[in-house]
């Protein structure tokens, strides 16, 4: 098998896995005991927030422990708009091709009053900090930008963002879930106020993620219980979970540049073998983007029927078809960069991890061209095209 | 469980009636491009009787499955009886497809409608234009 779908999630890591098995063998107690027993749990769970803190250059008092990236997004929306109404601040920006974990919670704002500015990201999927700086008002409560796009792989400028919003002193989050363990981050240096992260994206274990508050921003519950997370998460700790995240993001940082150069020649192998398909077009910027996307669109041929035959040839991708995602629509994210729904219904994302080998992409570009020329010729719309009915929508 | 049945994906790998017919009688072209898929049937007709079949389908694996499950279900028979063949039928010799992928076997109801319908002004032959008014409700926009 080649998987090649390491933005949906990845492989658990032997280091993640051996820091994950003496919490669930030995120091299984409640870290809110009070006897020895229980504070071990305690100290791990307390080692594993340093090591966290350390990986995104933070105080270890700023970092909260959640169940993924999409509660610690909900969380960090929630708690930094009420912050602001209070002070009769409802502007919220953000940009269109967030993940729906952002953009859900920003429309549940909208529907409570507040006034959600959703920018353009443009062909490249990038937003820049002075289209940043332009939208930025007296009464903006919150500015939310993706760190990196999950589907397109693009990367925002977010230091330059962190930087004009800290001069307006407007609370900047960051939804880094693509990003953590593969880009490096620094929360100070780059003036990020709030962060979320999820520990699968980077071979730390599902169900756990972390969100990032710089310390003097107060958080709102989302579920309210006892005095866990210092009392802004209610439940007892997922202590494995979360002394494996924190393994997996201590060794993926510690390994950044050389995972990065690895990856990344991969990639661009990929995105060099892919372009030679007719007709084809690859989404996101080509240089700023995670060192592990590759995201194409296929003129004439659609997504779900293409990654179905890529599934029979061993291979795991994803795509931003409408039929993969049980909508009628395709991917928001590929039509938030333009691209037409007849282009973005025939869209291919490939992510590769430092686990792939020069063989899979071997196997993947023997196979791509393959089925996506098969699919071409059972296609009323291709022959349309081929006989000059319609137009082509991308260049040959 | 997986999201298509074995049928489904039968039809889908090994899609029976894929191609064009020259001199069809009838073609039924319905969907479009921007919903992501177009199903186009291609009739051949002799005696009032399907003698041969082909489809063209861009789309998903669904719809690909039900265009096949659909040519094989009208291939030898009479006109009147393939305007009976409904999505319901198609589905059901598929074994079942989604909720979300139902309209793509509505979409093979269709395109043999518009296929046959095709055939019947081609020929200058009178019908019933309310047979022939099942609009696609999903992909009409």
């Amino acid at each position: 098998m080649v998987y090649a779908d390491n933005a949906a999630t990845t492989k658990m890591s032997r280091t993640a896995l051996a820091a994950m098995l003496p919490c669930l063998e030995e120091t299984w107690g409640n870290a809110s005991s009070l006897y020895a027993f229980g504070q071990k749990a305690k100290e791990a769970l307390e080692g594993a927030r340093a090591k966290v803190a350390a990986c995104l250059g933070a105080n270890a008092g700023g970092i909260y422990f959640t169940s993924g990236g999409s509660e610690a997004d909900n969380q960090a929306i929630l708690s930094a708009a009420h912050l602001g109404a209070k002070k009769g601040k409802k502007h919220i920006i953000s940009t269109t091709f967030e993940h729906h974990a952002v953009l859900h919670t920003l429309k549940k704002l909208a529907k409570a009053g507040f006034e959600i500015e959703l920018l353009d990201v443009h062909e490249n999927g990038r937003v820049s900090a002075d289209e940043v700086a332009k939208a930025i008002r007296d009464d903006t409560a919150l500015v939310t930008i993706m760190y990196a796009n999950n589907e397109i792989g693009s990367v925002q400028p977010i230091a330059e963002i962190g930087a004009v919003c800290r001069a307006r002193n407007v609370i900047f989050h960051t939804d880094a879930v693509q990003a953590a363990g593969h880009l490096p981050i620094d929360v100070q240096q780059q003036n990020i106020d709030m962060l979320s992260l999820s520990g699968h994206k980077f071979h730390g274990p599902k169900g756990v993620g972390v969100l990032y508050a710089r310390p003097g921003i107060p958080l709102e519950n989302l579920i309210e219980g006892g005095a866990q997370e210092r009392g802004k998460r209610g439940g007892t700790e997922n202590v494995p979970a979360i002394v494996g995240m924190a393994a997996a993001l201590e060794e993926a940082c510690a390994h950044l540049a050389e995972n990065t150069v690895k990856v990344q020649a991969l990639r661009d192998k990929l995105i060099a073998g892919l372009r030679k398909i007719p007709h084809s077009i690859l989404n996101g910027d080509e240089t700023r983007r995670l060192p592990g996307n590759v995201s194409f669109c296929f003129e004439g041929i659609e997504g779900e029927s293409l990654l179905l035959l890529l599934d029979d040839k061993g291979i795991c991708a994803s795509s931003g078809s409408a039929c993969t995602s049980g909508s009628l629509d395709p991917s928001h994210v590929l039509l938030a960069i333009g691209r037409p729904h007849e282009v973005a219904h025939g869209s291919l994302r490939l992510s590769l991890s430092e686990e792939n080998t020069g063989a899979d992409v071997e196997e993947i570009l023997r196979a791509v061209p393959e089925v996506v020329a098969y699919l071409r010729g059972i296609s009323p719309l291709w022959k349309d095209k081929l006989s000059g009915k319609r137009d082509f929508l991308l260049p040959e | 469980m997986a999201l298509y049945s074995e049928k489904v994906m039968d039809h889908f790998r090994h899609p029976r009636n894929v191609g064009s017919l020259e001199n069809a009688d009838g073609i039924g072209e319905v969907g479009n491009a921007k919903c992501g898929d177009i199903m186009k049937i291609y009739l051949k007709i002799d005696n009032d009787v399907v003698s041969d079949v082909k489809f063209e389908t861009f789309g998903c694996g669904s719809a690909i499955a039900s265009s096949s499950m659909a040519t094989e279900m009208i291939k030898g028979r009479p006109l009147d009886e393939i305007l009976t063949v409904t999505n319901k039928a198609v589905t059901e010799a598929l074994d079942g497809l989604p909720t979300h992928k139902l309209h793509c076997s509505v979409l093979a109801e269709e395109a043999i409608r518009a296929a046959v319908k095709d055939y019947y002004d081609k020929k200058g032959i009178a019908y019933d234009a309310a047979q022939f008014s099942t609009p696609c409700a999903a992909c009409h926009t």
